[in-house]
């Protein structure tokens, strides 16, 4: 027979935002890593033709005149780990109980993550294709759509950091470190997702 | 929070009975109680059984005599499959284990809640509404290969939905078990049901967000362009493998943590090879590699020996490890009940028979992966699905009873549910193998028209339909023993079955 435990006393606190987080950000890399898996599989999938000259094969994958903004992209990928360096600021200081330098540090990470959407939207805006104008363009949007949303999910736990932050929780270092870690993540996604769909296309 | 309750249940009783259920209703609503969570979690998908069930009892009459029954109209009957197989996988297997974890794990680990109980009860709401979208779409023709579009989108929406409830109520089990343990519970003291529910819950985690990815692809397609995925006639083929093998032996990993936890407790005695059964549980869990990747590797001897080779090797990892867990789980289990003393326990039973239809479930599958076998497309899958849902059930159905003191503060009769367990396997059986049999003659799936074979095709349906009534039987039986034993039973120590 199994025992029965005692009721328990006040429970310690033991990094659960941050263990959660972890949990979290691992359950959407999957999310990003299935969705990178299809797009090679279509990618791969993509009809084959003979180049005008007859020495190359051509995929036919990415129309050909979609031209895929490249100093957008990588700025966006330059982007993201400065916005984990100050994440990661946000962690030393909340360590060292400095709010200002912590508060300061999330505001930051919180205006990156605004920066990211708006290159987003600049690699949108330069591409200038329609949702349904073809295989590629539907998975393109599909693909760096949900990296955004996932960045705006970023963007929300920095606002939410910072204004507990400011609200004067001291002890908040567990939030600020799970903050740290997403960000982390963050980054990590959207280097697959360059690697795979901007550079690789 | 006891004089909150306190106050709250005087009011209501000054203010008559009316108010006191309105009043019930809205604490069950928001309740952030884990058991409660738990309890609704369980009740809504003992329901979706009991749908999943009537709605096999119906397609095995139909296919009784194929040529002239017409319960299902032609172009109904795809989307009516489509929802038994959601019913069966996400409305009845994945979600009860979730919540007989929410309910029982904090209780298991010595810890007063579970973590994050609003993101738990967020989950159950969320699973529910999906749910019910799935429901509303196919009703309104709108699932997989219906022709109304804006009840297609809501049918992808509501499969994602639920899956984010499910992703949600995984995420409090599993930061539950490594955050909130009692002080001196190292992981590895921890009980094997809690253990299953962190194993569970994890694979649950890294495979669910593959399918809410497809169905993002298939959304977005399907909303604006439905040229990349074949617009609805495509759904099925994208994400028919969310609702077959391997993804079903992910959420089957807590049954047979269920085995573990009360085999000991039968027999009397410490599980003398514990580690064994908890490495027995993690081997199980690598059918998330097969979830993952949505791989149901074929074993085809075809070719030169490399090929063979390489194929014996895919196959027996993505369909032999699980299965060897699993038979670790059960084999150590039962050596329990060498060591000590046994009884006689309707939830060794239940737990014991549902963990061997689950065996036989994934044998089936192994099988139905060999190239030579030839059953590809035809209803030798459903049985196979059926016989781990079935399974599932009939341990989900002995962890109830099992942790009943706990739950309800009542012991269910265990003569009786000892005579539900015998209606409960013959139920599993008699809706499954039948379909095992007509497969190797053949039977094509997911149609009840149209098809005909030398053999009993009358006599195999009709004992599946016979099944799955035993199954609506079992179902309905447990809970009619469930209220007697709350409203006459005797109570009984929480700690019993703690």
């Amino acid at each position: 027979m199994t025992i029965a435990l005692p009721a328990a006393p006040a429970p310690a606190p033991r990094r659960q935002i941050l263990v959660a987080t972890a949990i979290a950000c691992a359950s959407a890399f999957m999310l990003i890593i299935g969705m990178i898996a299809m797009w090679l599989k279509f990618r791969a999938g993509a009809p084959t033709r003979d180049s005008s000259d007859g020495l190359k094969i051509i995929k036919d994958w990415m129309p050909a005149g979609v031209k895929i903004p490249e100093v957008a992209a990588n700025v966006m990928l330059i982007t993201f780990p400065v916005g984990a360096l100050m994440a990661q600021w946000a962690s030393y200081s909340a360590k060292r109980n400095d709010a200002p330098h912590r508060s300061l540090a999330l505001a930051i990470s919180f205006l990156i993550g605004l920066a990211v959407v708006n290159a987003q939207i600049a690699v949108y805006s330069q591409m200038d294709i329609g949702l349904a104008d073809g295989q590629f363009q539907t998975m393109f949007y599909a693909i760096t759509g949900t990296m955004l949303l996932l960045v705006v999910g970023g963007m929300a736990f920095s606002l939410v950091a910072f204004f507990r932050s400011v609200g004067g929780r001291d002890n908040d270092v567990d939030v600020v470190n799970a903050h740290a870690l997403y960000w982390y993540f963050l980054t990590t996604a959207f280097a697959v997702v360059w690697f795979v769909v901007y550079v690789q296309k | 929070m006891t004089n909150i309750d306190t106050h709250v249940g005087a009011t209501t009783h000054a203010q008559g009975a009316g108010s006191a259920f309105v009043v019930s209703i809205g604490q069950w609503i928001t309740s952030s109680d884990h058991k409660k969570i738990g309890r609704l979690f369980v009740g809504t998908s003992l329901l979706s059984a009991v749908l999943a069930a009537v709605l096999g009892l119906l397609f095995g009459l139909e296919r009784i005599s194929p040529a002239h029954m017409e319960i299902f109209h032609g172009d109904a009957t795809p989307q009516m499959f489509a929802l038994y197989q959601f019913a069966l996988v996400f409305g009845v297997l994945a979600p009860l284990f979730v919540g007989i974890a929410i309910a029982v794990v904090p209780t298991q680990l010595g810890a007063r809640a579970i973590a994050f109980p609003r993101l738990a009860q967020f989950g159950f709401w969320a699973w529910l509404f999906g749910a019910l979208m799935v429901d509303v779409s196919i009703i309104g023709n709108g699932g997989p290969g219906g022709g109304a579009t804006d009840l297609v989108d809501l049918y992808l929406l509501g499969v994602a939905l639920a899956a984010v409830g499910l992703l949600a109520g995984s995420l409090s089990i599993a930061t539950s078990v490594l955050t909130a343990r009692a002080p001196g519970m190292t992981l590895d003291r921890i009980p094997a049901f809690s253990w299953s529910a962190l194993i569970g819950s994890i694979a649950t985690l890294l495979s669910l967000p593959v399918m809410i990815g497809t169905i993002i692809y298939l959304y977005v397609d399907h909303t604006h362009a439905q040229l990349v995925f074949g617009g609805n006639k495509g759904i099925n083929s994208f994400l028919g493998w969310s609702l077959s093998q391997p993804m079903t032996f992910v959420f089957v990993i807590m049954a047979l943590g269920v085995l573990a936890e009360v085999a000991p407790v039968t027999a009397r005695t410490e599980q003398p090879l514990r580690p064994v059964v908890l490495a027995g549980i993690g081997i199980i869990s690598t059918a998330v590699l097969g979830a993952a990747t949505q791989s149901a590797h074929i074993l085809d001897w075809a070719g030169t020996n490399s090929d063979k080779v390489k194929s014996t090797l895919l196959h027996s990892l993505f369909n032999g490890l699980p299965l060897l867990g699993m038979l670790i789980v059960v084999l150590v289990s039962l050596l329990c009940l060498k060591v000590g003393t046994p009884r006689v326990t309707a939830p060794f039973a239940l737990s014991l028979l549902g963990a061997l239809m689950i065996i036989v479930g994934v044998l089936g599958n192994g099988l139905y992966n060999l190239k030579a076998a030839s059953l590809d497309g035809t209803v030798f899958s459903e049985g196979v699905v059926l016989y781990l849902v079935y399974g599932g059930l009939l341990s989900a159905l002995g962890a109830l009873s099992h942790w009943a003191p706990l739950l309800w503060g009542r012991a269910i009769d265990n003569t009786k549910l000892l005579g539900l367990a015998l209606i409960g396997l013959l139920g599993t059986i008699l809706a499954s193998f039948p379909l095992y049999i007509a497969g190797f003659a053949d039977q094509p799936a997911n149609t009840v028209m149209g098809f005909d074979y030398d053999g009993p095709v009358a006599l195999w349906n009709v004992l599946a339909g016979l099944g799955h009534a035993l199954i609506v039987l079992t179902v309905v039986g447990f809970v009619a023993l469930l209220i007697d034993a709350v409203r006459n039973g005797a109570s009984v120590s929480q700690e019993a079955s703690a």
